[in-house]
């Protein structure tokens, strides 16, 4: 069987800057794994490239053993980081969950009865039935986060990236977020996401990836979450907190505020 | 009744009335999309240079709306390419593009010193002068427009509020944009007629901000937008015809004063929502919708004041 993506000897750049060259990875289908990395690392780029979304210089990317750019219906769904959202944007949480079928034949800009369905049906399971029509501005960060894993859902893909789906949501919210893709995950659905959560990661995710415009090392987070590889990662020294089953990941050299003064 | 069947009277009148009101629900309809991927500048932009295309149309002996329509699209597919380039911004591009295209019209007018009268329309507008063909043309652009807008309404929606989502689930955006650009451009030159190049980018713009200040809604916001745009349209021929002056001067400032009556009538609904919605219970003052099936008051509440 294919893994669900492949990526063979990509490079790939932005803005006339080389991101990652000869890039190779392979996520089967069913995994749940997370990408972490420091700021302008290329985390973006890469699940871009994954996405069919940014030209490669040379390699293959495959997904399900098709070359990306030439599969009609990729069947991915994509939450984008939720700081690029236009906020003011005059939609409802339906509106935005009812884009995810709008790539379908029907073309009439009303709903179906079968659509409409299908989208109260959606929002039951992810509990936002009850703020369907409030305008999305009007939405806690959960709630617009589920909104978007209800749009990319919609349509039943096969694959779903999400962009830092737990930035700029408190730290219940970030735990609801991944608990909910861990069920989607048990449902035999693939999962890629980037994050800056480290303990979030070690935590909830099965597998994770330390990416730093390649891969630096991959495998279960308390494999991989070393002080080497992290420090490796991100280029400052990271240590590890070991609590009973859990690692909680630090700075090293936090700083020290003379409260005296 | 009779004060406004009067002007009807006057083939001009009836003639303008008729394209003020399709250009009024063109560029209502447009002009959503315009505001809310933040190409207000563009209308503008676009009208400048589909100006100078109808210059140069018109030194190479071509009719108006093929040198204007030209020079226009051609315009924005450049514009296009060019915001591609993450350094240029597509105000940048805009500014550049179209001003070139209309500094290139105003020389070749400056070298045959003879502006024609079709030009001269299109620079300040003349809604009274409306031929029968001009009103052919109107209608064909607003009936193609808002078929083809009708049947993309669900790509065009979500391509407008995330291109870069829109693409990655399977929308041709590139193809989309195109389109879209190719709608704008003809309706900016049809409506160059009426409103003339220095006001275009007001007509295209304030039927949508005032629809965006009634509405939270795409659907419905674009169904007002088209309404104001009639009205507006119809409203200012008939001020202007009272008034005695410039059509499309009254047009755009008749647009500007709806405007200004939408944004006073969101703020009171605003402040009369708040009003509703805020509570004190003891001394906390908080504010939530009066059908927030989840906010339980009980007795100890019901005598709490309002604020």
């Amino acid at each position: 069987m294919n893994p669900a993506i492949q990526l063979i000897d990509v490079t790939t750049s932005y803005e006339n800057n080389v991101v990652f060259t000869r890039l190779s990875l392979e996520i089967e289908a069913g995994q749940f794994v997370g990408i972490v990395g420091p700021t302008g690392c290329g985390k973006t780029t890469l699940l871009k490239t994954i996405l069919g979304a940014q030209k490669v210089f040379c390699g293959q990317v495959l997904l399900n053993g098709q070359p990306v750019d030439r599969i009609r219906n990729k069947q991915i769904g994509y939450i984008p980081q939720l700081e690029s959202v236009d906020w003011s944007f005059p939609v409802t949480v339906e509106d935005v969950i009812m884009m995810g079928l709008y790539t379908g034949k029907r073309f009439l800009p009303w709903q179906s009865k079968e659509e409409h369905e299908r989208v109260e049906d959606l929002a039951g399971k992810l509990g936002i039935y009850n703020c369907l029509h409030q305008h999305i501005a009007h939405t806690s960060g959960g709630q617009r986060q589920r909104a978007f894993l209800a749009r990319a859902l919609i349509s039943h893909p096969k694959l779903l990236v999400l962009d830092e789906p737990t930035s700029g949501v408190d730290i219940k919210t970030q735990h609801e977020i991944l608990h909910l893709l861990s069920d989607i995950n048990s449902q035999g659905m693939t999962i890629l996401l980037t994050t800056h959560d480290l303990n979030a990661v070690a935590s909830h995710l099965p597998w994770v990836i330390c990416f730093n415009n390649g891969i630096v090392a991959e495998g279960r987070p308390r494999d991989i979450f070393t002080n080497d590889i992290l420090t490796k990662t991100y280029g400052s020294d990271i240590i590890i907190i070991e609590h009973g089953d859990y690692h909680l990941i630090a700075n090293s050299t936090p700083l020290k505020f003379n409260h005296n003064t | 009744m009779q004060i406004l069947l009067e002007p009807l009277h006057y083939e001009f009148f009836r003639h303008g009335l008729i394209a003020a009101v399709l250009v009024g629900a063109l560029c209502g309809l447009v002009g959503v999309h315009v505001v809310l991927r933040g190409m207000s500048y563009v209308g503008h932009g676009l009208s400048h240079a589909a100006f100078g295309g109808a210059v140069i149309g018109f030194v190479l002996n071509f009719n108006f709306y093929i040198g204007a329509g030209v020079m226009g699209l051609f315009a924005a597919i450049l514009i296009n390419q060019l915001t591609k380039n993450r350094k240029i911004k597509s105000d940048a591009a805009i500014g550049i593009v179209t001003t070139a295209i209309f500094a290139l019209g105003v020389a070749v007018i400056s070298q045959q010193r003879n502006l024609n009268k079709s030009l001269e329309s299109a620079l300040f507008g003349n809604i009274l002068g409306i031929t029968d063909s001009d009103l052919m043309i109107i209608g064909w652009v607003t009936t193609v427009t808002m078929i083809i807008m009708f049947l993309t309404y669900r790509p065009l929606l979500f391509a407008t509020f995330d291109q870069e989502a829109a693409q990655i689930f399977g929308i041709k955006t590139e193809i989309l944009q195109l389109l879209f650009a190719l709608l704008l451009t003809l309706s900016v030159i049809v409506a160059m007629n009426i409103v003339g190049v220095t006001m275009i980018a007001a007509a295209l713009i304030m039927p949508a901000m005032t629809a965006r200040m009634l509405t939270d809604r795409f659907s419905v916001m674009q169904l007002y937008s088209i309404a104001i745009g009639v009205v507006i349209g119809a409203g200012g021929m008939y001020l202007s015809y009272f008034f005695n002056v410039a059509s499309g001067a009254t047009i755009v400032l008749f647009g500007a004063f709806i405007f200004c009556f939408s944004v006073m009538i969101r703020h009171i609904r605003e402040k009369i929502t708040l009003r509703t919605n805020l509570h004190r219970h003891g001394n906390l003052i908080h504010s939530h919708p009066a059908d927030n099936e989840h906010h339980d008051h009980t007795d100890e509440t019901k005598n709490d004041k309002k604020c």
